[in-house]
């Protein structure tokens, strides 16, 4: 277990840095999810088809091949190096965003892209959970789609999605080690690699140390989603 | 399929008009964009030439055979784990479902004069609950790569990278399904439960007649979502040198032809395909699965009398205890 004090500060940075990729990500998976789950259930055929053509295609792709994509696809085919990300004000916060090697935006890009189909599904359950007689009552009282949406339908949405998105964060978490992988070096999974294949240190004691970055973020988000589905504070 | 919601009146001939003719104005829009910001950058590195494109599409190509050859390995590589990791997480997981509604039926029972067996039964119920939770927060790539860097330091062979990807994909997976399972259990109504103890069965019998086979029908749908989980997360095979279709495109055919975007859109599309039509596997079951016994398909309908309650008779879906079944990402 000596590993791990002596290594106190790798361990402590890979978990900053999964934590900064884990907000980013969760951020862009959210808003892209919300974007595609309003598509789905809009009145405009064309757009249900192209949320439903994006969900169908990434919901079936595994997360190693959209990396390879957006890691050594895109920038060869397109000189796509994600700089859309450096934000300004945003970068000032999660300094990583500004760094030459473009790897920590193409692991946002990747997740973000990945986590969006599920996202939109879990809002969509949740739009679905929601009673009908809601978007009834809304429409006769002539509010129009965005204004239903807006007003009774998302909000209430919310409520029976809050367990879903957090499973589906909960997933994220979890896939965001498979960036250590593709060029992001220094996250958590990679440190733990490089501990024990490049510098050769024993296999259980830094696979504890990884282990615990990972729970301290995914349990206790688990445990939370389980009270509030048990304590049923987020029934209709 | 004409989705009738409750969210919009149905579309009249105004709202018709003004959907095709901004939709033929935002393709043409989207099209164009297409045009200028992807496919005249792509074009212009020569993305679309035949030396890509040719080895991957076109049969009279003199490398087609060679890289198929090889990408045939690598999917018969990437199917055979998936496989072995399909059989082996449902063994387990059963096993896992089995052992843990065991112990809880095992910590309702008083032992009476027979000291610390009940410190034992909670013990148990304590340190499976801890390994079930710690198994499923960490993600599977690091299990897959602990165990691949672990196994040779233990002296223990179960058929290189195979061995340790398939046994890694076991741990995370057989675990999730073992939940499945039990909350497919604990989610049955009570009286099936009572009625199994009312003719005598033991808990392990009741288990195996009446509880499994229940649990496995309605929990169909969320199991084999998860075989698709498990297909895909089959392709982190690459991490640890195992020689999977991603790793072979990888390693050796896009080092040789220099054509990353069309393996990855070949590869990926093949990919695609097959969690597809699991995926649809999965939304008919269900789709059955809920439409269940009112339309008794070809089979004979059971007497009147025995129609309520049979083992495997559910009338009412229950919800499963757990709330929706977490099929990780």
């Amino acid at each position: 277990m000596g590993v791990l004090f002596e290594n106190f500060g790798v361990f402590r940075d890979g978990f900053l840095l999964t934590l900064q990729v884990v907000v980013l990500s969760a951020i862009g998976a959210l808003i892209l999810g919300t974007i595609v789950a309003v598509m789905r259930i809009s009145p405009v055929p064309p757009l249900r088809w192209l949320g439903t053509a994006y969900v169908t295609v990434i919901r079936n792709s595994p997360l190693t091949i959209i990396f390879f994509f957006t890691a050594s696809g895109l920038p060869t085919a397109l000189g796509f190096d994600a700089s859309f990300l450096r934000i300004p004000g945003l970068d000032a916060v999660f300094t990583r965003l500004t760094i030459d090697l473009p790897f920590f935006r193409f692991a946002i890009v990747a997740l973000s892209v990945y986590t969006g189909a599920f996202v939109c599904e879990a809002i969509r359950s949740g739009v679905n959970a929601v009673n009908p007689g809601q978007a009834e009552a809304a429409r006769a009282l002539g509010l129009t789609f965005t204004q239903t949406l807006r007003h009774v339908i998302l909000p209430q949405a919310w409520k029976a999605a809050v367990v879903p998105l957090g499973t589906v964060i909960i997933a994220m978490i979890k896939n965001s080690a498979i960036a250590g992988f593709f060029g992001l070096v220094g996250d958590l999974s990679q440190s733990g690699y490089d501990l024990v294949v490049q510098q050769g240190y024993s296999v259980l004691p830094v696979f504890v140390g990884v282990s615990i970055g990972f729970l301290i973020l995914t349990m206790p988000l688990g445990l939370l989603l389980d009270r509030l589905e048990r304590n049923g504070a987020l029934a209709r | 399929m004409s989705e009738q919601t409750v969210l919009y009146d149905a579309p009249g001939p105004r709202a018709r008009m003004i959907t095709i003719v901004s939709s033929v104005i935002a393709a043409v829009l989207v099209i164009a964009g297409a045009y200028f910001f992807v496919y005249l950058p792509m074009d212009e590195k020569g993305q679309f030439d035949e030396a890509l494109w040719g080895p991957l599409l076109d049969p009279s190509n003199a490398v087609f055979d060679q890289v198929w050859e090889r990408l045939g390995e690598g999917f018969l590589a990437t199917l055979e784990a998936a496989v072995l990791a399909i059989v082996c997480s449902l063994v387990v997981g059963t096993l896992l479902a089995i052992w843990r509604v065991q112990l809880k039926a095992l910590s309702r029972r008083r032992f009476p004069g027979v000291a610390g067996v009940r410190f034992l039964v909670v013990a148990l119920n304590v340190i499976t609950r801890f390994f079930v939770e710690v198994f499923r927060g960490i993600p599977v790539v690091v299990t897959i790569v602990f165990c691949w860097a672990l196994l040779p330091k233990l002296g223990i062979d179960l058929g290189g990278d195979l061995g340790a990807l398939v046994l890694g994909l076991t741990i995370y997976n057989s675990v999730v399904i073992g939940e499945i399972l039990r909350s497919g259990m604990e989610g049955l109504p009570g009286g099936q439960r009572e009625a199994a103890d009312a003719i005598g069965l033991t808990t392990g019998q009741s288990i195996r007649l009446i509880l499994l086979p229940q649990a496995y029908r309605i929990m169909l749908p969320a199991l084999i979502s998860q075989l698709v989980v498990v297909l895909k997360d089959t392709s982190l095979g690459f991490i640890i040198t195992y020689e999977e279709a991603l790793r072979i495109s990888n390693t050796t055919i896009i080092p040789a032809l220099h054509n990353p975007i069309q393996t990855f859109v070949v590869v990926g599309a093949i990919f695609i395909l097959a969690n597809y039509l699991l995926s649809k596997l999965a939304s008919y079951t269900q789709r059955r699965l809920a439409r269940g016994r009112k339309a008794p398909g070809g089979r004979a309908a059971p007497p009147a009398a025995l129609s309520g309650e049979m083992p495997g008779a559910v009338a009412v879906q229950p919800a499963p205890v757990g709330g929706p079944p977490k099929t990780d990402d």
